[in-house]
């Protein structure tokens, strides 16, 4: 992407938002709205978290104790190291590039499919602020949710280390329980909880972006909604550097 | 009533739009016919505020929509009923629910009232056993009768239509047809027709405009069109054997 267009598309981004942080109309059918997007967008996404936070927290426990087969490392390092993996990184930036690609492609693609059959225009006409109205409670219903989403994902990738780590053999229960108990820092939980309401912006305003100038027909809502991901992720992944250098440097 | 003062519209190089100026009358069917791709659905949107005219005037009651500000042209757009060429009617909401939609936006009304007016609207539109369906279950006539229950629910003193027979079969638009031509008396609207269906014209075209090249060509009532010397219109009207049959039947008597 050339400079010129990638200025365009910020310059329109933030008018977007611009519409998109306005007083709702009705602030009833706001809060009806945000409450369906967290149930879409949060709940509706804990079985896929939840499988991958299960089988990741394992795998990180068995490669860890794959490293660390030295005699002078201690056994409980692999769940020191698990936890700190789980929660610097693979709990909020993993679940959330999950996150990205199941709800941001849903996004968009709504969003796309309202806009291409003139839903967004009817929404306009009646002097409905649409951008206001279909966006906002998506942003907030996400700010709110993914928080809880990823601390869910980090008790299931501790617990999956623990029951697989264990089952496999490669750690003892009480090595694993110390290690993770070993120099914990309440910072870390709090840097990953920073980390997590940023991408929880991120997600669905990209997302809402490629969605909403969305034009032509069902061939370009596919091609916004495929955008949508790449973009979300890759703001995402701009913004976790930031915030880890900021908040962790 | 509305009035349209010298717009223009153009993208980029091409102009869509060359200063446009027509008074669309309340309690009338007012047309807008012409070929397709002139610029009819172009001015729609001018007028409705979906895109901005390059310059002109769109003065509803007096009011410049295209200078008011945001709160002004938010009020305007209360006014407005649009039905859209294929319905726009919102997938995640029932039919009844799409009726209400605006009602519950706008309006204090409290819940058994929006449901008495979206019956009302419904029933007015002959759709009352379709209140529970979703527009994916509808057939394009339905949809079209829904999307001007929605519409008129919520009073409107300016209804636009774009294409509302578009994609239906005969029968089904000489209902449609009808229906806007009751409703636009019955509430005493300004209405604005989009079509370049012949049938609708001779059926409803209390006052009509026709576009040619994005220039107003001619303007006149149903009776007149029928009458006109004007090349691009006569050869819009006459544009099928049966009705070139007719009006040389009309010359020879």
């Amino acid at each position: 992407m050339n400079p010129a267009k990638l200025l365009y598309h910020v310059g329109r981004f933030w008018l977007l938002m611009m519409q998109v942080f306005r007083k709702p109309d009705k602030p009833r059918i706001f809060w009806d709205r945000v409450f369906f997007e967290v149930n879409a967008i949060g709940i509706g996404s804990l079985g896929i978290v939840s499988i991958i936070s299960v089988f990741m927290g394992a795998v990180i426990t068995i490669q860890s104790a794959f490293g660390f087969e030295s005699p002078w490392i201690p056994l409980y390092a692999v769940g020191l190291a698990a936890r700190d993996s789980i929660i610097l990184e693979f709990a909020p930036t993993i679940v959330s590039l999950i996150l990205a690609g199941k709800v941001g492609s849903s996004i968009a693609s709504e969003i796309g499919n309202m806009r291409v059959s003139e839903q967004i225009d009817a929404l306009d006409v009646m002097g409905v602020n649409s951008a206001n109205f279909l966006i906002l409670p998506k942003i907030v219903a996400s700010v709110f949710i993914f928080p809880f989403v990823v601390v869910i994902s980090m008790f299931l990738g501790h617990l999956g280390g623990f029951v697989l780590g264990v089952a496999a053999g490669v750690v003892t229960p009480y090595e694993f329980v110390y290690g993770i108990q070993y120099d914990f820092r309440p910072y870390n939980v709090f840097y990953a909880l920073i980390k997590t309401l940023f991408f929880g912006f991120i997600i669905p305003a990209v997302s809402s972006y490629h969605g909403y100038y969305a034009k032509g027909g069902s061939l370009e809502v596919g091609q916004a909604s495929t955008r949508a991901v790449v973009y979300s992720i890759i703001v995402l992944l701009l913004f976790n550097f930031i915030l880890t250098q900021l908040l962790l440097a | 009533m509305i009035e349209v003062k010298n717009i223009n519209k153009a993208f980029g190089e091409k102009h869509v739009l060359r200063d446009f100026s027509f008074v669309f009358e309340r309690g009338k069917a007012n047309l807008i016919i012409g070929e397709s791709g002139t610029g009819k659905s172009v001015l729609t949107k001018c007028m409705v505020g979906l895109i901005a005219p390059e310059s002109g005037e769109v003065l509803y009651d007096g009011v410049d929509f295209i200078k008011a500000d945001y709160n002004a042209q938010k009020e305007i757009r209360r006014n407005i009923g649009m039905l859209f060429q294929g319905g726009a009617l919102f997938d995640s909401m029932s039919v009844e629910d799409n009726v209400k939609f605006a009602l519950s936006m706008f309006t204090n009304m409290g819940e058994k009232e929006k449901q008495e007016r979206a019956m009302f609207c419904l029933e007015r539109v002959n759709l009352p056993h379709a209140s529970k369906l979703y527009p994916a279950e509808l057939s394009g006539g339905m949809k079209k009768r829904v999307a001007i229950a929605r519409a008129i629910a919520v009073k409107p003193k300016y209804l636009f239509c774009d294409e509302p027979n578009s994609g239906l079969d005969p029968k089904t638009s000489i209902l449609i047809d009808e229906l806007i031509k009751e409703i636009t008396e019955e509430y005493n609207m300004t209405t604005i027709v989009i079509t370049h269906d012949m049938n609708s014209v001779l059926e409803i075209g209390d006052k009509i405009a026709f576009l040619h090249k994005g220039v107003k060509a001619w303007e006149g009532t149903r009776y007149e069109i029928l009458k006109t010397t004007t090349k691009e219109v006569s050869d819009f009207v006459y544009a099928t054997k049966f009705l070139q049959a007719f009006r040389s039947r009309l010359e020879n008597e």
